[in-house]
């Protein structure tokens, strides 16, 4: 496992190398032939319309299934995942949901309720830590979600249209978290979307699949300089280009 | 939060308002005070559920079993002095009321109780210890709930009673006897109640616990088994149902002097000196036990569980 050879040319290490990946559910290929590299700490998005496999490609990474053909290899172990639905446990408290995590990967019992709270008010929910999850907001389940992430101590976080499900006001302001936190924690993350434009927001490379089966179609570097907002005009501008490629894409299903 | 909590009846003003002013903050603020804008929209999404207050609650909750129970008493005693049925067949609510009160002036009476509950229990312990390795082996081994999964459910269905004469030929009038029966009673609710508990795990929760790691052993302790919990809770109070049941019929129609006396016996007892009152009354008890045990051990237990989760208000 050699971390620090690169194929992109750039000197950074990979948090994740997916190598010739493909993914067949019976008779139907979902993923052919995908290639990325996620360099330590950087954050891609992977962008597409339905049926591009980009889920089944984040479950692959995860562990919870295995490819067809091609290799995974996230040499800084078990990564983190992050649904679109919460998935905390609505037995647990807030904290609780977090301090499991801790147990999980190992952490001393004693440490445990001090690194706990240091996560929630790293997502700025100081003083939830005895709610319970049905008492939280959903932007606010989210946020303890990616505190229980984050207490994976993965150097690499997957995200699974995290916040698809929420009002834009919230999305907005957890866009602006999770860029805050990233840059805060270093860590790599690969982030799934269908969303062009938070594709844009939140990345330094957007990279956009075609559907069925699932391939990379092109890939975009994202200059755009923090602090960014979804309203920018720069961002609108990559936007427009990718939207306009997405299109071709699934317009292509059309005629057969 | 404190708009929605003193004035929870017109809650849908106040929120409106507030996010108005949410993003009135995110324009007039270019440097974004995130962390504030943040703090305002988890006071505005949050829900506090008060509690409802005492007098309240009991008017709602106690208020209308007593009732019930008043009118039932009416109806009986009405019955009594319209002289529908003669007295030895049908006495009055006083006349069981006294022949309890015998029971009690006789000193047996909570002996005889305690006799029919601490078997109760102890069959319904041994129950949870067979039960719960059970239901999760049928629940989670395929080829085990291929093959006893019907059985289990099916045996639910058997009347418990209907072991008590096999009983009696294996193990003759003697303790063995009354906990077999309530063990073919009790044994399969709790299995299946467990089996029906993790059938209802959502599969996302399961994911995220292999995402975090929880694999194996420690998957079932932090992930299987408290998610399952609110379906184990229900089968565990049928599981107590049917063991109260299957010790009744069991103490019923297996009476010994060696077996010492418990409600079951108190009817028999009543039956055979053809004394209604003391057969209604024995019948009040075992009613009384019944429910008392419910609410006094596993509704707490089950309100608690589905109040944590959100699930009751």
């Amino acid at each position: 496992m050699t971390v620090t050879e690169t194929l992109t040319g750039t000197e950074r290490a990979v948090a994740a190398r997916i190598a010739g990946v493909s993914k067949t559910f019976g008779a139907q290929q979902v993923l052919d032939d995908i290639s990325i590299d996620v360099a330590e700490g950087e954050f891609v998005t992977l962008l597409g319309a339905s049926g591009c496999g980009k889920s089944t490609l984040l479950n692959l990474v995860a562990g919870l299934e295995t490819p067809t053909a091609g290799t995974i290899d996230v040499p800084g172990g078990r990564p983190a995942l992050m649904f679109q639905e919460h998935a905390l446990f609505p037995w647990l408290t807030a904290g609780k949901n977090i301090e499991l995590a801790l147990k999980l990967r190992g952490m001393p019992k004693a440490e445990r309720p001090a690194e706990a709270e240091r996560l929630l008010e790293l997502v700025r929910l100081k003083g939830a830590y005895r709610k319970r999850v049905h008492e939280l907001s959903g932007g606010m389940r989210q946020r303890v979600a990616l505190a229980r992430a984050l207490a994976q101590d993965s150097n690499l976080l997957l995200m699974d249209e995290p916040f698809a499900a929420l009002d834009a006001i919230t999305r907005d302001v957890l866009h602006e978290e999770l860029t805050r936190i990233w840059a805060e924690t270093n860590v790599a993350v690969l982030f799934v979307t269908h969303n062009v434009r938070e594709a844009v927001r939140l990345a330094e490379r957007v990279v956009l699949l075609s559907s069925r089966p699932g391939r990379i179609a092109r890939e975009w570097e994202v200059g755009i300089p923090h602090p960014r907002r979804i309203e920018d005009a720069d961002v609108a501008g990559l936007s427009v280009e990718i939207t306009e490629q997405l299109r071709g894409e699934i317009r292509r299903h059309g005629q057969h | 939060m404190a708009s929605t909590e003193t004035q929870p009846k017109v809650e849908d003003e106040p929120v409106a308002k507030g996010a108005a002013t949410a993003v009135a903050d995110r324009k007039t603020d270019p440097a974004g005070d995130l962390a504030g804008l943040e703090a305002g929209l988890d006071a505005l999404d949050t829900r506090t559920s008060a509690r409802t207050p005492l007098p309240v609650l009991l008017r709602r909750k106690a208020l209308p079993p007593v009732v019930a129970v008043v009118l039932v008493l009416g109806l009986w005693q009405a019955a009594f002095a319209l002289n529908l049925k003669p007295d030895y067949q049908l006495p009055s609510p006083l006349m069981v009321w006294d022949a309890l009160a015998e029971e009690w002036y006789k000193g047996t009476i909570l002996g005889i109780i305690w006799q029919s509950v601490s078997r109760g229990a102890l069959g319904f312990a041994v129950a949870l210890l067979v039960g719960t390795p059970l239901g999760l082996l049928v629940a989670r081994v395929r080829p085990v709930r291929a093959a006893i999964g019907p059985i289990l459910s099916g045996l639910q269905s058997l009347p418990s009673v209907a072991w008590v004469p096999a009983a009696i030929i294996w193990f003759g009038l003697t303790d063995a006897t009354i906990y077999t029966v309530v063990l073919l009673g009790a044994v399969p609710s709790i299995a299946n109640g467990l089996v029906a508990g993790v059938d209802r795990i959502d599969p996302l929760h399961l994911r995220a616990g292999k995402v975090l790691g929880a694999t194996g052993v420690s998957g079932v302790r932090h992930v299987l088994l408290p998610a399952a919990l609110p379906g184990y809770i229900s089968g565990l109070k049928q599981g107590w149902a049917f063991s109260w049941r299957s010790l009744m019929a069991a103490e019923l129609i297996a009476t010994s002097p060696e077996l010492g006396s418990g409600l079951g016996q108190l009817l028999e007892t009543g039956r055979s000196y053809q004394d209604m009152p003391l057969v209604l009354g024995a019948i009040l008890l075992i009613l009384l036990v019944g429910i008392g045990i419910e609410l006094l051990v596993f509704a707490p237990v089950e309100r608690r569980v589905l109040r944590h989760r959100g699930l009751l208000r």
